[in-house]
């Protein structure tokens, strides 16, 4: 799975393509998967001998997991199918992946739906998800063509569950809908993401930053976005900043 | 024209508007011929006023933007961002460890709830959640409950403060003193701990914390009852909190409000029982909640949990004492790759590597040299994916989003603080409300910008 077919029509089922691969044709698409990072000791440049600079890690595939989900989260998706084709569209139309990991449901939603799908999870008895607990902002410079996330937290109290919603954006069209109008808990939230990532909140009352100053340029929460920092001298050692000290990851 | 004969002389009427809107100079206190001629004015007109970031009642460096008429407060809004200190962006540039100094200092009065936040989240990633060693979780327990406490006493003292009670506040923050000494005695520190580690905590109790406790404990409720007896039912703190930024479960629920606010509306959800962590579900106590969903609501609320957290604790220590007797029992997670080597021990100069563990690694284990300076310098990896946990805190649900990408370090760490959440519904609160109401309303909420600017 290097990369996902934007707005494919088949992307509903993807787990399903995986398992009909043949075992080489999976070790193929395992080694076009992306660089997360080389080398061992994160130094770059210097004549490293132990033939670990040469070391690459790739990005590990994306998670899908497959029905049954196991305890609620069955009904959940069940529930959510439901109110969805009540309304026209359907489960795998909104929903490109189900990633069951850990104990916690995570619903990737193609962005177009998630107005949609948001206003099921609060409105529909089945799901009744009435806490809105946050939007996380996460950026992946390396999904080419899905660059930025932004991960909904939800709690419903009425059926003491946990979901979590995921859409994606890419960095050159950074538009999601806002979930204010189902949500309205959720306007700090997303001022909050669109000042760090630049994410841009279609539908939202007054998208403005919210913690950085309003004349800011830039935003911090991004990957390509410096941390800044000046090296630090204590006890005769000069201590470079956090951003240029020695990585391992 | 009347405002000509209040005009400041010498300047001319025109002159005055263009740079002050309208001057008045009234002296020998003669306001009823003032307010006479100007009785028009006032009526249908708008004032905004800025109130903070520099503001003692305003729990730190919150702004807010008040549009007034007359005292009654027509709009509200909340600026955020005085304290922003880039906590999350830091966090990517340091190991998983690291990660708990840098969390402790969002919600400063809180801190050893944004420690176990994190650190459940990080323990779920690293698929550690049920080698937890029993003693950490009790140890988590037994502090999370003190915090609460001190959390409590941090946020009902200041409100007295803030109404014009010295007394609340004195008597508020005495006691909470008692609670940073244990956490002194327990910690090292007062505030900022970095004492819960992923994989459990950085030491055990020390000789003489339990009785510590048990000493707070024996005294702890005769404060409350003190506290109780003076605020309760007196008429000054009734009036100004009583019918004072209401907010009913309807409000909470559509601006997804959790915590005591939510509880001061007779709902009693608290993750501790809905959605329990570390063992909740094991130790007895109520969830205390009213339905008067106003200030006065959300005090009485606090209270009663600072009440049924004591109970809490007493069951911490008699579940340690029963422990008490089980040999090397451990308080940070038996695993190698993830708990941290060295031993911490109080030296001369302050908390360190224990004296055993230096001369193990320096004098007699390479490996074990070997072992510390890779785990101490490089960190333990977590494997890819995401995770959140939230717990209750005292001011509502606060949970760590982190991504891991399979490195040293997090890729992504949120921190959901509910005083973030909160402030939002300031507007419901206050809006239509007098100006003075504002006060308590923010009180209410017991906001503390560390938490909100992160």
């Amino acid at each position: 799975m290097t990369q996902p077919p934007p707005g494919g029509s088949s992307g509903g089922e993807p787990p399903a393509e995986e398992n009909e691969s043949l075992p080489a044709r999976l070790g193929e698409e395992r080694l076009a998967a992306p660089v997360v990072r080389t080398g061992m000791f994160g130094v770059e440049g210097t004549p490293d001998t132990s033939g670990y600079g040469g070391l690459q890690v790739l990005t590990p595939p994306p998670l899908a997991s497959e029905p049954p989900y196991g305890g609620y989260f069955d009904a959940v998706a069940q529930a959510l199918g439901a109110a969805l084709s009540a309304e026209g569209s359907g489960f795998g139309e909104a929903v490109e992946r189900v990633v069951v990991d850990r104990g916690e449901l995570t619903f990737h939603v193609r962005r177009e739906h998630l107005l949609a799908v948001a206003d099921k999870m609060l409105h529909d008895p089945a799901l009744r998800f009435e806490i809105f607990s946050g939007v996380s902002g996460v950026h992946y410079p390396k999904e080419t063509g899905r660059e930025l996330h932004a991960v909904y937290h939800l709690v419903s109290i009425t059926h003491n569950r946990r979901v979590r919603l995921e859409v994606s954006a890419p960095d050159a069209d950074p538009h999601v809908p806002s979930v204010t109008s189902v949500y309205p808990g959720a306007n700090w939230h997303e001022r909050e993401t669109w000042d760090f990532f630049g994410i841009i909140f279609d539908g939202h009352p007054a998208l403005t930053r919210i913690e950085m100053p309003d004349d800011w340029l830039g935003h911090p929460g991004r990957k390509d976005y410096p941390l800044g920092g000046i090296p630090v001298e204590y006890r005769g050692t000069k201590v470079p900043p956090p951003d240029e000290r020695r990585s391992y990851s | 024209m009347s405002t000509q004969t209040h005009a400041t002389p010498g300047a001319s009427d025109a002159d005055a508007d263009a740079t002050e809107g309208r001057v008045y100079n009234v002296a020998g206190g003669d306001w009823d011929e003032l307010v006479a001629n100007d009785e028009d004015r006032g009526q249908n007109e708008q004032i905004v006023v800025n109130m903070g970031p520099q503001h003692p009642s305003t729990h730190g460096v919150l702004r807010l933007v008040l549009t007034l008429e007359g005292e009654t407060v027509t709009d509200i809004r909340a600026s955020i961002g005085y304290l922003h200190t880039g906590i999350e962006k830091n966090l990517e540039y340091r190991t998983w460890t690291q990660g708990t100094t840098f969390v402790t200092r969002a919600d400063y009065l809180t801190p050893i709830f944004n420690e176990t936040a994190f650190c459940l989240s990080v323990e779920r990633l690293l698929g550690i959640e049920d080698k937890l060693p029993e003693r950490a979780k009790l140890i988590r327990v037994l502090l999370l409950e003190l915090n609460r406490i001190a959390s409590h006493l941090g946020g009902i003292g200041p409100f007295g403060l803030e109404l014009g009670a010295t007394t609340i506040f004195l008597q508020g923050v005495r006691m909470r003193e008692n609670v940073l000494d244990l956490f002194e005695l327990i910690t090292g520190l007062r505030m900022n701990h970095a004492f819960i580690r992923p994989g459990g905590v950085a030491q055990d109790l020390p000789a003489g914390g339990i009785e510590a406790i048990r000493d707070f404990l024996r005294k702890a409720p005769g404060w409350i009852h003190d506290l109780r007896t003076l605020i309760d039912a007196n008429p000054v703190f009734r009036a100004r909190t009583q019918g004072i930024a209401y907010l009913d479960l309807e409000g909470c629920m559509a601006l997804s409000v959790t915590g005591p606010i939510l509880r001061a509306t007779g709902l009693p959800w608290d993750l501790r029982k809905s959605q329990p962590y570390l063992d909740y579900e094991t130790y007895e106590f109520d969830v205390p909640t009213v339905d008067t969903c106003d200030t006065y609501g959300r005090y009485l609320v606090r209270m009663a949990e600072m009440e049924q957290s004591l109970r809490i604790i007493e069951q911490c220590l008699d579940r340690l004492a029963d422990r008490a007797n089980v040999p090397n029992d451990p308080w940070l997670i038996q695993d190698a790759k993830i708990g941290w080597p060295a031993r911490l021990s109080l030296g001369p100069d302050g908390l360190g590597p224990s004296p055993e563990h230096i001369a193990h690694i320096m004098g007699q284990s390479m490996e074990a040299l070997i072992h510390h300076f890779k785990l101490v310098t490089e960190g333990f990896r977590v494997p890819a994916g995401q995770a959140y946990v939230p717990i209750e805190s005292p001011k509502g649900e606060i949970g760590c989003h982190v991504v891991s990408d399979g490195g040293t370090r997090p890729y992504r760490a949120h921190l959901r603080d509910p005083s973030f959440h909160h402030l939002q519904a300031v507007s419901l609160m206050c809006e239509g409300g007098n100006l003075a109401d504002v006060i308590p309303a923010i009180a209410s909420i017991d906001p503390v910008i560390g938490g909100v600017d992160r």
